[in-house]
């Protein structure tokens, strides 16, 4: 008989899924959907949230001005302040010009500290061989600074100058007087040969007091100046051999003692002397010691 | 036969692909019920130590994840009757399998119980290529069987190699390697209704569910709830169905022969139904609750509220004793075994060293049936339980499942088929060769 029920007869529910219900549970249980469900659809809500709210100009400004401003804050911590230069190892004139040139406002961060051009920078310095820069503890900047040594007083067109065994020029100086423990060069190109000017000076022993400084010739050898304008010509090649022998020479007849202008050993096999117009009666001693020494 | 060849290995290697997922889904598309198992297969040492059976038919390599059962809709006696309704069951009974599997199951292995199934026994035989047989031997010896006229309309379902022989030596399971001149084997082929497999074939699709493999009903019932010895030494297995009670015929752990009677308890339902006068769904819970098919004296005085549901419940207050239910019953059980019992007979059961039977299937469940049974069928008569696989509900467990169950064991171990060998290349592809070959020296 038929239902009289409104409710039980019309429809009575298929338990049967649809079709496309069916289909919606296979793919539900699909492992890579489920995936894509799980990770994808999150992913595109806040990626699509992010840009319209990026959309916005003011709100792009926010963004950048906030960012700034974190990085600002996270640079001004304590712990990245830097408060004290300590300059090791340098002279006072030095440390006051690694200080001008530092050119630091303290206190500063340490991001903002470019230690390789500040190292650079400190090294243009004539007087500084080498420098290391670093940030110490309790923010401070160790400025660890190797001096050029002046070895010798080079005498230039512009006045003295102290300069370093690597020829370097190192600082200027006012008088000879104030440095009488350096040697003295001169000449044009004088810086490019110093290690050979040191070690004459090195061999000069007994002439040593005698010596006044030495002289480069045409960029090429270097003449001895002793006092009494006398001179040792060098030659260009072995000089410092050359001048042991004129060591040995005032040695052994005191040549130097004599009334002589120059001693000429450009020449190896033969030295010459040239003598003063004071003493043109000093020729047969004279004869006698190079006939001497030509033995 | 070449089409259904090579669909049939597609299918295997569906099988194959499926098992490779490890995921594959039963579908026993019955004429009452349909059941959908999802197994899992997880090679075959994963569960062994755990579960205390051992590996008892190899059902080890597979455990059951999800589990459906729906009435079913639009199947007559085995066969689908109103496709739409079928597609809508079988999408219930999937829907629900993989919800409680929580998985997705593409690969779905079917039985059907209908179809007119006809068995054949062939024959064939071929000289040995060579000292040793091997694949390519077995293969022309399946080849050579020379197949009868099925008829139109038929499709070949099961094509097993049931027996080789070599000379003089029968029996054997496995040839391959011996030695020997003469190659004869047995081929058991069953048949069945091409339209019924293929309005199957399409209802699967339609779901969405690639067909894995395809499997006569008596074939798998026999699997899942005979034991192994009476595999071995022969038994007939009756599954007796809603729509149809199918019988399967093992002898040597094969099957031999396979028939279906279109008759089952849906027909003993129908019977009460007439009978007392009362609507199917009531007839069916009368059978299942009070029926059996041996009346006492005691059934006289048991009364029976039939609930005519003729909406005048005042007065239709009609009862009905159980001896008159059995008496409405037993006729039609009687009719059902006595035509198994002719097909048995048919199929020489009586020549069998064993003749144990076993039923199985939903309407074995009468009480008192194995008592009938021994009458119409021969002594040797039990009730049989599908085997116990792993993970398979409780409720799924009764012997209205052994065809589900015994589809799971063919899933994992399938019996060898002649589409499982290469048929030789003079039968297969070498005439298509030998033109291609004319055609260059012709053009070239």
């Amino acid at each position: 008989m038929q239902s009289l029920s409104f409710f039980r007869g019309a429809t009575r529910r298929d338990p049967a899924p649809s079709r496309l219900d069916y289909r919606m549970q296979r793919m539900m249980l699909t492992p890579s959907f489920r995936a894509l469900l799980r990770v994808g659809v999150p992913m595109a809500l806040i990626a699509i949230i992010v840009s319209v709210w990026l959309d916005r100009p003011e709100n792009r400004a926010l963004v950048m001005h906030s960012y700034a401003q974190a990085i600002q804050n996270l640079h001004n911590r304590p712990e990245f302040r830097v408060a004290t230069l300590d300059i090791t190892g340098a002279s006072p004139e030095t440390t006051a010009a690694v200080r001008a040139v530092l050119h630091l406002s303290l206190p500063v961060s340490s991001f903002d500290l470019d230690l390789t051009a500040m190292r650079h920078a400190v090294e243009a310095i004539p007087a500084v061989r080498d420098a290391t820069l670093g940030i110490g503890p309790g923010g401070t900047l160790q400025v660890a600074i190797v001096p050029r040594v002046p070895v010798a007083i080079w005498r230039g067109d512009d006045g003295l100058q102290l300069i370093d065994a690597e020829g370097e020029l190192v600082a200027p100086l006012a008088a000879r007087t104030d440095r009488l423990d350096l040697p003295l060069i001169a000449g044009d190109g004088a810086s490019d040969a110093m290690a050979e000017a040191l070690q004459i000076y090195a061999a000069a022993g007994p002439l040593g007091p005698r010596i006044r400084g030495l002289v480069r010739m045409g960029e090429r050898r270097w003449d001895v100046v002793l006092d009494h304008d006398q001179r040792i010509l060098l030659p260009a090649d072995g000089a410092p051999r050359a001048f042991e022998r004129a060591v040995a020479m005032q040695q052994a007849q005191g040549v130097f003692d004599r009334a002589i202008v120059a001693l000429d050993l450009r020449n190896e096999d033969r030295p010459t002397i040239r003598l003063s117009k004071a003493a043109p009666d000093a020729a047969p001693e004279i004869k006698a010691s190079i006939t001497g020494t030509g033995q | 036969m070449q089409n259904l060849y090579q669909s049939q290995r597609a299918m295997r290697n569906m099988r194959k692909a499926a098992m490779q997922r490890g995921v594959v889904a039963i579908l026993d598309i019955g004429t009452s019920k349909i059941a959908c198992l999802v197994l899992r297969f997880d090679g075959p040492d994963r569960f062994r130590p755990q579960d205390g059976v051992g590996a008892m038919a190899g059902q080890s390599a597979f455990r059951v994840i999800g589990a459906a059962t729906t009435r079913s809709r639009g199947v007559r006696f085995g066969e689908i009757d109103a496709m739409q309704e079928t597609e809508l069951a079988i999408r219930t009974a999937v829907k629900a399998a993989q919800k409680m599997a929580n998985l997705r199951v593409d690969h779905v292995i079917a039985c059907l119980s209908g179809a007119n199934p006809r068995s054949y026994g062939l024959e064939g035989q071929v000289e040995v290529e060579g000292q040793t047989v091997g694949d390519a031997d077995i293969g022309r010896v399946l080849a050579a069987c020379d197949a009868p006229d099925f008829g139109a309309g038929r499709e070949v379902l099961h094509a097993q190699p049931v027996n080789f022989a070599l000379d003089h030596r029968s029996g054997l399971a496995d040839p391959r390697g011996q030695i020997g001149n003469m190659l004869t084997t047995d081929l058991h082929v069953l048949t069945v209704d091409q339209t019924a497999i293929r309005n199957m074939l399409h209802c699967i699709g339609r779901c969405d569910l690639e067909v894995a493999g395809l499997a006569s009903s008596a074939y798998v019932a026999g699997i899942s709830s005979l034991v192994e010895d009476e595999q071995e030494l022969g038994a007939a297995c009756i599954d007796m169905g809603g729509g149809a009670t199918s019988l399967s015929v093992f002898i040597k752990k094969h099957m031999i022969y396979a028939d279906t009677v279109r008759m089952g308890g849906d027909h003993v339902t129908a019977d009460i139904s007439m009978g007392l006068q009362v609507p199917m769904n009531n007839a069916e819970r009368i059978k299942t609750v009070h029926g059996g098919v041996v009346a006492t004296g005691m059934d006289d005085r048991e009364m029976i509220e039939t609930g005519g549901n003729s909406g005048d419940w005042e007065r239709d207050r009609r009862t009905v004793s159980r001896a008159e239910l059995i008496g409405i019953m037993r006729p039609r059980v009687e009719e059902i075994l006595e035509e198994v019992r002719a097909r048995l007979d048919a199929a020489g059961f009586d020549h069998l060293p064993s003749r144990q039977i076993v039923l199985t299937g939903g309407g074995s469940q009468i009480p008192g049936l194995d008592g009938l049974a021994s009458r119409i069928l021969g002594q040797q008569v039990r009730m049989g339980r599908p085997l116990r696989v792993q993970g398979l509900p409780q409720a799924a467990t009764g012997p209205a499942f052994s065809a589900a169950v015994g589809l799971a064991l063919f899933a994992a171990h399938p019996q060898d088929e002649c589409w499982d060998f290469d048929i030789p290349a003079e039968r297969n592809g070498g005439r298509s060769l030998r033109r291609a070959v004319k055609w260059f020296k012709d053009n070239w």
